[in-house]
């Protein structure tokens, strides 16, 4: 009995030390891989990056162009992808909240949310690029939006439901069309909600490279043109990692530093925020 | 607000708004079913040339000759499997060792940041894993790990040829074990939120019975847990198959079929990332397009049972609560 209590106590404790591993194990890659980035990165960083082109092989410059392209496709991916997303999402939780509709678009949505985003790549390729003839900025803002999508589907869903019903019972005996209980009480409501979910999308699509490489392709040069092939941050990091000329590794170092701080610094900071609100 | 007008007036407006607003919604709720229909059809569209062409071939040949116009996909298609299985190999159990940390042995004041930290792991974007394994950990591999590996397990019997190979660092057991990282935090949060689920009475009276902790997760955690621990696991399966940039660095872009994890291999969306831009032929780009298809169906298949194993537990939930 007693030898049976011990080899109990020692899986106990075995089990539990494996779990203690198993974290230690997480976190000292995350660590690994952020330290080997910033170090990697904050020695190549400097003042060119934000002021001349990227380079053909074997000289120095910088990522102006690739900054640029990301900005303007994030910016023009949030112009599409986050009122549509609102809207979906006020679908599900509140004008579709009971439908058959709504139940397979939550489903669905969730199964988007996962999907591989090279695929979303194609499809745009297809949708846009072939027709058009040629690559082009507009094309890897949308692949940036359809990636958003679900993502802001998602989080308006969850933040609407969150909205407790005696504010649209009270506002429904006010009289009030549903319109406008919708826009200017829910949303108002649920404002700080989709706002995170909307940030978090945001530090999503800025690191997505997939979806970017058969839509915006890249552009060594400047162009100020969404019409055309645009460069961007992650899309310069991969052609230059994978290339064999110092300088461009350098660079893609100096690329990968500033996505990552921008990526973990938004990821964090919504995360604080969103803890102290509750 | 125009607080004296006529109430019908009011409502009459307040009608006409109303539909406008529901058609708005519900059309944006449509645009989410249309995408994913529409990115299904027009990869089967766009593949059809290769199916065509190659018929059940595509999928059973490993012969990729761009110049001869062949494409068989099977070197790919095993390079997913195998790259994934690796992945969850690792993954499972280190994410399982997490969440039970983050419920029951952590102090209380460090869950927040360690869970925080855990899922940081998620956000960092793959490209950074890529550059990471290419520049920092296949070195490694190929300097500290592999050798060992080669020395230890590739002696063992029957397994042994999947361990002995050429210590080049790039590979499908590098790729294998960046993917496991990078899906850990994926299926510690879901089992994490399990965990934190089982009904406390149900913990309380197997402690009273005298269990140990490790049989409370054993016997009461993990069953009262199973259905979305599984669902779990499928959602890491479903982002390990489709996860491009991570895997194109540290694979090696090689179109042979090989026994050894230690041998460069090639997977569905690699090949997709690498050669795409390249395909100068119709039948090229089709066979590409045609591995999107698959691996689309099969993502979507994956995570569609993860979703129902997942929305399983939630809906008993809202019933004993």
């Amino acid at each position: 009995m007693p030898s049976r209590l011990i080899t109990r106590r020692i899986v106990d404790g075995l089990a539990f030390l494996f779990a203690s591993a198993a974290t230690l194990f997480g976190l000292f890659w995350l660590f690994w891989i952020l330290w080997t980035t910033l170090a990697h990165g904050f020695a190549a960083l400097n003042g060119k990056l934000f002021t001349e082109m990227t380079p053909p092989p074997g000289s120095e410059g910088g990522l102006l162009n690739a900054f640029y392209g990301s900005v303007m496709m994030i910016l023009l991916a949030l112009l599409i992808g986050t009122p549509l997303g609102i809207a979906a999402g006020t679908y599900l939780a509140e004008h579709g909240r009971y439908s058959r509709l709504a139940k397979v678009v939550s489903f669905l949505n969730d199964v988007l949310l996962s999907a591989p985003s090279i695929v979303i790549g194609l499809f745009v390729y297809e949708l846009l690029v072939l027709p058009a003839g040629h690559f082009s900025g507009y094309a890897g803002a949308l692949a940036l939006a359809l990636i958003l999508l679900p993502i802001v589907v998602r989080t308006s869903d969850e933040a609407l439901r969150l909205v407790p019903d005696q504010m649209r019972e009270a506002a429904f005996a006010l009289g009030i069309p549903r319109w406008r209980v919708t826009s200017r009480i829910l949303y108002k409501a649920a404002a700080t909600a989709i706002s995170t979910g909307v940030l978090l999308g945001i530090a999503r699509i800025a690191g997505e490279t997939a979806p970017l490489l058969f839509t915006a392709l890249g552009n060594q040069f400047w162009s100020a043109q969404l019409s055309q092939p645009l460069a961007s941050v992650p899309v310069v990091i991969f052609q230059y990692a994978m290339s064999p000329y110092d300088e461009w590794h350098t660079l893609a170092w100096a690329g990968a530093f500033i996505l990552t701080v921008f990526v973990l610094g938004l990821n964090l900071a919504v995360r604080l925020v969103a803890r102290r609100g509750k | 607000m125009t607080a004296y007008a006529p109430i019908e007036r009011t409502t009459s407006r307040g009608a006409t708004a109303d539909r406008i607003f529901n058609v708005v919604t519900v059309g944006a709720a449509w645009l989410v079913l249309i995408v994913l229909l529409g990115a299904a059809a027009s990869m089967a569209w766009g593949g059809r040339l290769a199916f065509q062409t190659f018929g059940l071939k595509f999928i059973t040949s490993s012969d990729w000759d761009a110049v001869g116009g062949q494409f068989g996909a099977l070197v790919p298609i095993y390079g997913t499997l195998v790259t994934s299985a690796i992945a969850l190999i690792i993954a499972v159990p280190v994410s399982i060792g997490i969440a039970l940390f983050l419920t029951e042995i952590a102090p209380r004041w460090t869950r927040g940041p360690i869970g925080i930290a855990i899922e940081l792991l998620a956000a960092i974007p793959s490209i950074i894993y890529g550059m990471w394994g290419l520049f920092v950990f296949a070195p490694v591999m190929a300097s500290d790990v592999e050798p060992w590996v080669n020395d230890h397990l590739g002696q063992w019997p029957i397994v042994g040829p999947l361990f002995s190979g050429p210590p080049i660092g790039i590979g499908m057991l590098t790729a294998g074990i960046v993917l496991g990282i990078m899906i850990i935090p994926f299926i510690a949060a879901v089992a994490r939120d399990v965990f934190n689920q089982v009904p406390p009475p149900l913990k309380e009276s197997a402690i009273a019975l005298g269990s140990t902790r490790w049989e409370v997760l054993n016997r009461v955690s993990l069953p009262y847990a199973r259905s979305a621990i599984i669902g779990a696991i499928f959602l890491g399966l479903g982002r390990a198959l489709g996860e491009t940039m991570a895997v194109t660095f540290v694979l090696g872009n090689a179109h042979d079929l090989s026994v050894s994890l230690l041998m460069p291999s090639n997977s569905i969306a690699a090949a997709i990332a690498n050669e795409f831009t390249e395909a100068d032929t119709d039948l090229y780009r089709s066979s590409l397009i045609a591995l999107a298809f698959l691996l689309f169906i099969v993502t979507v298949i994956v995570l569609s049972f993860a979703k129902l194993l997942l929305m399983r537990i939630n809906r008993t939930h809202g019933r004993t609560h």
